[in-house]
């Protein structure tokens, strides 16, 4: 123990130089847009997916033939989802060692492995099951179409588990020791158990995990909306809208309530100088107020918001009179940029309360008159969920993140340290300006196609998907045997 | 043998895994709009790998996550070192992903054009950089005391025969991808693949043996393990063996055996190289102290028996349902409804 990262002193806090464009700066640039990006999309993977395996189970009980055609129309927009997933996935994990070099080499014996393993078990399950998923949608029967939609999903939940842990280690570290050796400090592993279970990572999973189906469910619950409005699709729309109506509205109720409570209680018990920089507050007080939109003025070291008067107090520490640690109480150099955060958390917050009244309301409407002839008005709120949905969640990273600095490992590395001593300003500059300009044809194209799929709606069904279809993975191969053995393969010739 | 060399192991096997899988997804991508004349035909070799490209895509990323967690100062040395490498092949690959998904969602032939050539030039830009790769590792790098690559320049990565080798895995991988092609198609298809093979296996044949006695003749150390460890020669003789049985089964027409013949070539190729790299996983080309060796780079006992238990745990999973996607995904190209 005691081998500490000082970081380079003024550069590191809050001084004059802190936006000044260095390889540090500008790496936490690149790393914030490849993240915010990617992370657009495994929420849906999880989400839609588990819509898509409630559908998938809705057809094998009641062999109601549209969630048959659900399941066909939707796993088009899950496939291109999940290659947007992959294809941005991977620059994280090659970002770690590019940018954060030193990072890499301190805490590579804890937080690669959370990484390595996470790879090993999780990745090759969606990637290998997602094949079978993508391709074999008309070639399954409806047992085997759940079993696989099943396994992609929980390979993408699994998936998110470890990478969440590995981020949850780095708000929350434990279960290690710091060592000098040959390249310098590292982080060994002195107890796994205690590595996977940090404070922040049941909290954290479970707000994640949340967040994600409301995603999806907001997905469902925007496109049936859209053909609602455009009067397309009825039947598909109908009963998707119904479905999806009631699965956001009763999440949107327990995240705020629940699970973005417990994140917000942990946050108070582990990381109080990001909870002052969430709410803005600057003093050490009693019957703190909750704030709900503001500015921080970080020069003048004020807060101008409203919010309701001593609801933090209440919420963090269950009394009104407790006093809620402010950052006059930690040391300047240990601040977050204060007022970034406090924006990005309250636009967390405020969409968080907004959404169980959209789903109240349009639950509500729908109820009443019985699916037919919603008011225009509605089928536009319901439409912009999942937009809404997204900005929340990456707000929420932003919270997380943003709300860490200035540590990279929380209390044991501050990110000025972690950067790779190798980059120059220009190689960051240029790579940097290369994934803004990527990831921007990227954004086009994933939109242009997501819309393609959405105007070209569900597919009429045939009748062969109700019959004769494999139902396990014994009637799978043998068909695929039999195929083989008469040297005729049981599909159709059908070019696009 | 130490839990260090056991994960070295495991390593070179996922590596050797990844160029073996995606080594003829590249290589089919090299041959896509040169093999195939007309749309139809370029349907077809697409969806060659259309089921199974991302899943061979995902071992390198499992191969990036063991060396974090193996070998993290290597992970951190390489990866930080040779930044711009690493650019490109993120660009690289992140283009091939985008040209998969998107050749076939418009009929105009000018978009299709389009994605063929960036899937194409992709293709060739990743088994280049491979290639150049190996180059560097086999050359050594210039590694300083902390674990960091001082790089003068981007341009002394491309050394003549780094860049020598990554023509040479551009041939391989060319062998590779038109013996997967050829076992996957047929018709006319099939047949304009089939008289390019020999072509490709022979140029193959001069760059590797030009390579071997390029790598023998040089003082890169890497000739030392066969010499003071005879036995490690059974890497590049089974590979010799596995390219003969190769060249028999193209001649025989036997076109999965031959395709499982270069698959057999490449991995030992890449575990050849290994064990002659090995002890060493990096080595400095400014001083041999600061050289990184398997013992010394390796994360520690704790880590590393976690991890073998996640690979325990893991790996077989991973075998069988690769084996079993790569099953039922076997025989003829079919286009249908669903086909990119």
């Amino acid at each position: 123990m005691g081998v500490g990262f000082g970081g380079n002193g003024g550069r590191v806090g809050r001084g004059t130089g802190r936006k000044s464009l260095n390889p540090e700066f500008l790496s936490r640039l690149q790393f914030a847009l490849t993240i915010s990006f990617h992370f657009i999309f495994p929420p849906i993977s999880m989400g839609l997916g588990i819509m898509m395996v409630w559908m998938a189970w809705k057809h094998v009980r009641t062999g109601d033939p549209v969630w048959r055609q659900a399941s066909l129309f939707w796993v088009k927009v899950y496939g291109l989802v999940f290659a947007m997933g992959i294809a941005t996935g991977v620059v994280q994990e090659f970002q770690f060692g590019m940018n954060w070099s030193q990072y890499s080499r301190f805490v590579g014996n804890v937080f690669g492995s959370l990484l390595a393993a996470e790879g090993i078990f999780a990745f090759m399950l969606e990637g290998g099951f997602l094949g079978l998923m993508l391709f074999g949608g008309d070639r399954l029967g409806s047992r085997m179409w759940l079993a696989a939609t099943v396994l992609v999903v929980f390979g993408a939940h699994f998936s998110a588990l470890w990478i969440l842990m590995a981020n949850s280690w780095m708000q929350t570290p434990q279960g290690f020791e710091q060592h000098a050796g040959q390249w310098g400090p590292q982080a060994f592993m002195t107890n796994f158990g205690s590595v996977v279970n940090t404070p922040s990572f049941l909290p954290r999973l479970l707000h994640v995990y949340v967040a994600s189906w409301m995603i999806g469910s907001a997905l469902v619950l925007s496109v049936s909306a859209w053909y609602l409005l455009r009067n397309r699709h009825r039947e598909f729309a109908t009963r998707n809208f119904s479905a999806a109506i009631k699965v956001f509205t009763v999440l949107a109720i327990l995240q705020v309530f629940i699970f973005g409570a417990q994140m917000a209680i942990e946050v108070t018990k582990n990381q109080e100088p990001k909870l002052a920089a969430m709410e803005g507050n600057w003093k050490t007080q009693t019957c703190a107020p909750l704030y709900l939109v503001g500015w921080v003025d970080e020069s003048a070291r004020q807060t101008y918001a409203i919010g309701v008067p001593c609801l933090l107090s209440f919420l963090s520490y269950g009394s009104f009179d407790a006093a809620v640690p402010g950052l006059d109480k930690f040391p300047e150099k240990n601040w977050a940029p204060v007022n970034l955060v406090f924006q990005a958390y309250h636009v967390m917050i405020d969409l968080g309360f907004l959404f169980p009244l959209i789903g109240v309301v349009a639950w509500f409407v729908w109820w009443r008159r019985k699916g037919e002839r919603l008011p225009r008005w509605l089928l536009w709120v319901s439409i912009s969920t999942v937009f809404l949905a997204e900005v929340a969640t990456i707000a929420g990273w932003w919270t997380a993140e943003i709300g860490r600095q200035p540590w990279v490992v929380w209390n044991i590395m501050r990110t000025s340290a972690a950067v790779s001593p190798t980059l120059g300003t220009g190689d960051v500059l240029l790579s940097l300006i290369t994934f803004a300009l990527l990831y921007a044809l990227l954004l086009v194209l994933f939109l242009f196609l997501l819309d393609r799929k959405i105007k070209h709606g569900p597919e009429a069904l045939e009748e062969r998907y109700q019959t004769d279809l494999p139902n396990t993975f014994r009637e799978l191969f043998r068909q695929r045997a039999q195929a083989r053995a008469s040297g005729d393969l049981e599909l159709e010739d059908v070019p696009r | 043998m130490s839990l260090a060399d056991l994960w070295f192991v495991l390593f070179v096997a996922i590596i050797g895994g990844y160029i073996v899988l995606d080594g003829f997804d590249l290589g089919v991508g090299m041959l896509h709009p040169f093999a195939a004349k007309e749309d139809r035909e370029r349907r077809i070799v697409l969806n060659s790998i259309g089921p199974i490209w991302d899943g061979n895509e995902v071992w390198l990323v499992v191969g990036g996550g063991v060396l974090f967690a193996a070998f993290p100062v290597v992970y951190a040395a390489v990866f930080s070192g040779f930044y711009w490498a690493l650019m490109l092949v993120l660009i690289a690959l992140i283009l091939r992903t985008v040209a998969i998904e998107f050749r076939g969602k418009r009929e105009s032939s000018r978009w299709r054009g389009l994605w063929d050539t960036v899937f194409s030039a992709s293709s060739f830009g990743l088994a280049l950089l491979l290639g150049v790769a190996f180059g560097n590792v086999i050359i050594g790098i210039p590694l300083d005391k902390n674990g960091d690559v001082r790089l003068d320049s981007v341009l002394d990565v491309l050394q003549p025969f780094a860049l020598f080798l990554g023509a040479t895995t551009i041939a391989m991988l060319l062998m590779h991808g038109s013996l997967y092609l050829v076992a996957k198609t047929e018709g006319d298809l099939q047949a304009r693949i089939r008289r390019r093979v020999p072509l490709f296996i022979s140029v193959f044949t001069l760059m590797a043996a030009a390579s071997a006695v390029w790598i023998a003749v040089s003082d890169y150390g890497v000739i030392d393990t066969f010499t003071d460890h005879p036995w490690t020669l059974v890497f590049p003789i089974a590979a010799l063996v596995a390219y003969l049985v190769m060249i028999v089964m193209v001649r025989g027409g036997s076109d999965v055996l031959a395709f499982f013949g270069s698959s057999t070539v490449l991995f030992l190729s890449v575990a050849t190289i290994s064990a002659g790299l090995f002890p060493n996983m990096l080595k400095s080309s400014t001083n041999p102290a600061y050289n990184m060796t398997v013992s010394n780079a390796s994360a520690d006992s704790y880590t590393l028996t976690v991890m073998l238990v996640v690979a325990i745990i893991g790996i077989p999973f991973v075998l069988l349902y690769t084996a079993g996607v790569q099953y039922l995904f076997s025989g003829k190209v079919r286009l249908t409804e669903s086909s990119y």
